[in-house]
């Protein structure tokens, strides 16, 4: 029996027929009003609820994360903090074994120069000039009473004012001799003041740089404090930081890999003399496999050289090894790269004899010549590429610092990320319960839509059957029932 | 301990390279290339010489590369004027080819016409040259007018098996009868094609040079 004939079952015509089958589905419907209105609301709960337990879920997976996120943030402030006081300790140690431990010395010249000084201070003193003894018995002879036009009196008087002026100019010799002694003492103290204030100014440049070590060292105990004290202040700056990391360390590890893909293409081709062109490792030219094996084996000797050289902490095991052993390891990945670095020159040179090579057995099959004519500049060529050849490993050494920093910022990058994730999954699921929730409600609606008619009857006879019981009881409103509310 | 750790990842990288579902297809080429020496078409050969200095210009180390003769009767062995598998270093790749050169240098200049063209013989001798050489990817080139004469009793009515392989016809020349009716030509050329065909093998015809390369490198 196809569909045409069960549509047709009660009548010829379409229409009277479509009106017949609407009328058995309303009354079906209407009839499994309560059960699909219960379905309904089952389906609506149900996903409401698996969704809203998802939503928090996944909230409390993305706090957990946030959490661990922020300690992992912390504790990589807190080494990078210990690692610069430790840095500024160990100048301040470098200051004081360097400059203080010859104060010493410079508090004995000082003193010395200051006993000096005091010495010739003392012996620059003025002394008064001597009074003369003779000065009363002069006074005595003037005032003998004789007669003052006396001509021996006369010679006397001149005769002592004579020897007075004599007196007089000595002692004023005298005395310009003792002050040029001691004019020349103090003339000769100002070298040692001298010296005494470069001294001086020496200490004070030595204490300055001191207690300029001291405030960077004050300034960043006062971070790491505040690291320690979990501030959200700096845990937005060590945020901000790590992300700025992030970016600067990604894009010179994007110039490495490039510098990277341009070793590879200096030693693929010539690393075919050594390995074979034409055979293949999973799916890669051997050649290429080697050529890369050895650009990679340079990078971790650059790891672990400048692991042992304790620039970055990648690997702790090489950082807590005994200098003695530090030391040796320093000296053997150097060596490696050394040697590679060699290597890689040689290969430099032979793809330049390859290219050469294959230049002039081009010319000769195709272009119908003998060989190309070898240009006098092809040494620049080779040597550029023996140059890079040898220098692009020490280069690639220098990866292992960018890399250490793309590691670090990348726990709490990816942190971020994913606490960003989930709570944008836990926000989507919480929709998609408000959106169950409301899609119940709309269906029990559409649903009541569809049965209108039997509803409509429904309420007219329940009003009817009210108003002749008096009842007064409030009648179904199909659009505004309490089922929907209660969904 | 480090022994043990050394032999683990060589058995991983092994293990990495061996599992593979399907069977490794080297990634080698191979070239067979057919010379029509029968008649006026000798002339021609100096073209010939060319696409095969081309060819060898072209072809990287691990490939392997024959020349032969296609003249009375082709499916020999004999008719081989010169092959060579390319050693894996290049320079010694690069002094083969110049040998190669200097052989085919050697047949041009002493090479007498044939009375007959042994077509399907050449290629049946390709077919088992390159089945045997294990090459990844399999080229035949027919520098010829696929016009083929047979000597009396050579039974050549035999089916190709062609599958993975790419045949090349090139300077594929106007007769002067093709000139008075073009449908022997296409009627040839379409012979060609459907044999090939038929044997689940590709079928190009290159009349211009210039595009030699996209048979080489592809």
């Amino acid at each position: 029996m196809s569909f045409s004939d069960v549509y047709m079952l009660w009548s010829d015509s379409p229409a009277i027929s479509a009106v017949i089958w609407s009328v058995i589905i309303m009354l079906l419907t209407y009839l499994a009003r309560e059960p699909m209105h219960k379905m309904f609301e089952a389906f609506a709960g149900g996903a409401k609820q698996a969704f809203q337990q998802a939503a928090d879920a996944l909230q409390g997976s993305s706090q957990k994360l946030a959490d661990r996120n922020r300690e992992v943030l912390v504790a990589a402030g807190m080494e990078a903090s210990e690692r610069l006081i430790e840095r500024e300790f160990s100048r301040i140690d470098t200051i004081v074994h360097r400059d203080l431990a010859e104060y010493p010395t410079l508090h004995r010249k000082i003193s010395d120069v200051v006993t000096k000084i005091d010495e010739d201070y003392k012996s620059s003193s003025e002394a008064p000039p001597e009074a003369p003894g003779w000065g009363k018995a002069i006074d005595a002879v003037a005032n003998i009473q004789a007669n003052k036009n006396d001509p021996m009196v006369g010679q006397v008087l001149q005769s002592i004012h004579g020897s007075m002026e004599k007196s007089h100019h000595h002692v004023l010799e005298e005395y310009r001799k003792s002050s040029r002694a001691r004019h020349m003492l103090l003339k000769k103290m100002r070298p040692f003041w001298r010296r005494m204030d470069g001294d001086l100014k020496l200490v004070n440049e030595k204490v300055t740089g001191l207690l300029e070590r001291s405030a960077v060292i004050d300034q960043q105990m006062d971070e790491y404090e505040k690291i320690v004290a979990k501030t959200d202040g700096a845990v937005r700056t060590l945020s901000s930081s790590s992300l700025t990391q992030f970016f600067i360390a990604g894009f010179v590890l994007a110039i490495a890999v490039g510098g990277a893909a341009i070793n590879f293409n200096l030693i693929a081709r010539p690393m075919q003399e050594m390995v074979g062109g034409s055979g293949m490792l999973m799916g890669f030219k051997t050649a290429n496999i080697a050529a890369l094996v050895i650009i990679l084996v340079e990078v971790a000797m650059g790891l672990f050289l400048m692991e042992s050289l304790r620039i970055t902490r990648l690997f702790p095991v090489i950082g807590s090894m005994r200098d003695e052993m530090r030391v040796k390891m320093i000296w053997i990945t150097f060596s490696i790269l050394l040697i590679l670095a060699s290597v890689e020159a040689g290969l430099a040179y032979m793809r330049e004899i390859l290219s050469q090579d294959d230049a002039a057995l081009r010319a000769s099959l195709i272009e119908g010549g003998s060989a190309v004519a070898a240009s006098s500049q092809r040494w620049i060529t080779t040597a550029a590429q023996m140059g890079m050849g040898f220098i692009l490993p020490f280069a690639l050494v220098f990866v292992a610092i960018p890399l250490e920093s793309f590691i670090q910022s990348s726990r709490t990058v990816l942190g971020m990320v994913g606490v960003g994730l989930l709570r944008g999954l836990s926000f989507l699921m919480s929709m998609f319960a408000s959106g169950s929730h409301y899609a119940g409600a709309a269906l029990i609606s559409i649903y009541d839509l569809i049965i209108f008619l039997p509803l409509w009857i429904e309420t007219m006879v329940k009003g009817r059957s009210n108003r002749e019981s008096g009842s007064g009881k409030k009648g179904f409103s199909p659009f505004n029932s309490d089922a929907v509310k209660e969904v | 301990m480090n022994k043990i750790m050394i032999s683990a990842m060589a058995v991983a990288l092994f293990l990495m390279a061996g599992c593979s579902s399907e069977p490794e297809v080297p990634n080698t080429h191979g070239v067979y290339m057919l010379l029509d020496t029968s008649g006026t078409y000798t002339e021609e050969l100096k073209k010939a010489q060319l696409i095969i200095n081309y060819t060898l210009a072209k072809m990287n180390p691990g490939d392997t590369f024959a020349v032969a003769r296609v003249d009375t009767g082709s499916f020999s062995e004999k008719d081989i004027i010169t092959k060579v598998t390319f050693d894996d270093r290049p320079s010694m790749a690069n002094r083969q080819k110049l040998k190669f050169r200097d052989d085919i240098d050697r047949f041009v200049k002493t090479v007498k016409p044939a009375a007959y063209t042994d077509i399907t013989g050449g290629m049946l001798q390709a077919i088992e040259f390159l089945n045997e050489a294990g090459v990844g990817r399999k080229t035949v080139l027919i520098f010829s007018d696929l016009k083929e004469e047979l000597k009396k009793g050579y039974v050549r009515d035999i089916p190709l098996q062609v599958g993975g392989f790419d045949i090349v016809a090139l300077n594929v020349t106007k007769l002067r009868s093709d000139n008075i009716d073009p449908r022997e030509y296409l009627d040839r050329l379409s012979m060609w094609q459907s044999k090939v065909e038929a044997g689940e093998g590709t079928w190009r015809v290159i009349n211009d040079m210039e595009r030699l390369e996209s048979v080489i490198i592809d």
